[in-house]
């Protein structure tokens, strides 16, 4: 079964990601869809993450997808003008990758390259526009004809915790108004304030549009959460995080981190309007397995017809 | 493109004031009959532009682009971002509400939002805003105005049926 296909069912959702390596080979990528193609229905391939080149996410996708496994493939608006955007999804869907998460992606200045130009000619909502419009209008943002129109499942992502915290809903409105059909949220680690912006894009009927995947990451050790603190823009980690896991000795705060996840996955799943998690495991998959079934969740995929 | 990289630029010119001038500079007979004379010869249009740009330099870090979202941006200029983003703030903003980039300066959309809802017009920034022009930079973004060119920029209401491109 499909992103697209468990969403439409109504079923609760699990994504995960794939960082493509820094290297001419998909094996380890082949190899991590395949560990946990039994586990969730899609998961993302990064678009050379935390603006470092890596793999292109067009070809980790595919090889996911070889893998029996549905991809999402990411697109952010740092790299490629919006020639390239768009050549990219007609590449991507001639080759079946159905799934394209957009964002504006993260600045140069923080990856391997930093002086390299910022392109960020479309912003993520012009993009997801773009997409929509190629997709259902069958034309390019030119005007042009397309024959065949791309077949598309557009996603954003959004940060509820991130200033201005009061129109991060309305943001998101603005996503689903240009085209977007699933979100993922950055890393829940406050599930009130989560909570809270669920209550707001309720209200702006979004949910009915749109369905929201909540990020929940599994936190392998102190060191990791204070690099993800200092390091990751946009995410806040909250007090409590720190002190739960300062409370463990370190040969346990992996386990812990673990705990901590399915507990926020058990909690986000009681909200409202929430469709699924993504899961924020990057280079720690085999946690997956593990937050599922603490977290109750038993949603084994292999034996549902995929 | 101009040469400097964006950086986020809190404006001189307080939101208030900034209101009240957009009533006053509204597109209308008088003033595209104005643009219309001033297009129409080019010493005229150089220092018209040239006054415009030290002018909107001088009070919201103006870069020239051409085709000003100021209106509906609760007069912030969104080109100061660095990454140039015209509907609404990244997810790297911080915690303080600090630019992700430059963490020693305010985030242009946190600004824009207290600016906006602080004169009830939060609702300008739910507006989808197209993609921009790039051979427009440099040019007089008021002419451009008064001459009906900037109409197309954003979208009229908050949801959308149209297109993103601008010349289909």
């Amino acid at each position: 079964m499909s992103l697209r296909e468990r969403l439409a069912s109504g079923g609760f959702a699990v994504t995960a990601e794939i960082s493509p390596p820094r290297g001419a080979s998909i094996d380890k990528i082949t190899q991590t869809a395949a560990q946990l193609k039994d586990w969730v229905d899609a998961v993302n391939v990064t678009d050379n993450q935390g603006s470092n080149v890596r793999l292109a996410s067009w070809a980790g996708s595919l090889a996911v997808q070889s893998a029996g496994l549905d991809p999402v493939m990411q697109m952010t608006c740092r790299d490629r003008n919006r020639i390239a955007l768009q050549s990219d999804l007609l590449g991507a869907s001639a080759l079946g990758i159905r799934n394209i998460l957009v964002m504006t992606g993260d600045h140069p200045k923080f990856g391997d390259h930093p002086e390299a130009k910022p392109v960020f000619d479309l912003d993520s909502v012009q993009l997801l526009w773009t997409l929509r419009t190629m997709r259902d209008q069958h034309i390019l943002l030119s005007g042009r004809k397309l024959d065949p129109a791309p077949d598309c499942f557009l996603g954003a992502v959004e940060n509820p915790f991130a200033p201005p915290v009061e129109f991060r809903a309305d943001r998101l409105g603005k996503k689903v108004a240009a085209g977007a059909q699933f979100v993922q949220t950055q890393f829940v680690f406050d599930v009130p304030a989560f909570a809270r912006w669920m209550a707001q894009v309720r209200d702006l009927g979004l949910t009915e549009h749109c369905a929201i995947l909540a990020g929940v990451g599994a936190v392998r050790s102190i060191k990791a959460l204070d690099y993800m603190q200092s390091h990751v823009p946009g995410v806040e980690v909250p007090d409590h995080v720190f002190q739960r896991l300062r409370k463990v000795p370190p040969a346990q705060q992996t386990a812990e981190g673990i705990k901590l996840a399915a507990e926020i996955v058990q909690q986000v799943a009681e909200i409202p309007g929430v469709a699924g998690v993504h899961l924020l495991v990057a280079g720690n998959e085999q946690a997956v397995p593990a937050i599922l079934d603490r977290a109750g969740l038993n949603l084994t995929r292999g034996t549902d017809g995929r | 493109m101009t040469a400097a990289s964006p950086v986020p630029v809190h404006p001189r010119l307080g939101a208030r004031v900034a209101y009240r001038l957009q009533r006053v500079l509204r597109p209308n007979a008088g003033y595209r009959w104005f643009a219309a004379r001033i297009e129409g010869q080019g010493p005229a249009r150089a220092l018209f532009t040239s006054a415009e740009r030290q002018t909107k330099q001088k009070a919201f870090g103006c870069r020239m682009c051409g085709q000003c979202a100021l209106p509906v941006t609760g007069y912030v200029c969104p080109m100061g971002c660095p990454k140039e983003l015209r509907n609404g703030p990244c997810g790297g903003v911080g915690a303080d509400g600090s630019c992700e980039v430059y963490p020693d300066r305010r985030c242009v959309w946190v600004d824009a939002y207290d600016r906006a809802a602080a004169a009830q017009r939060a609702g300008d920034l739910r507006l989808l805003h197209r993609p921009i022009d790039h051979r427009r930079w440099g040019q007089s973004s008021w002419l451009n105005y008064w001459q009906g060119r900037d109409e197309d920029l954003w979208t009229s209401e908050p949801g959308t049926t149209s297109e993103p491109g601008t010349r289909t």
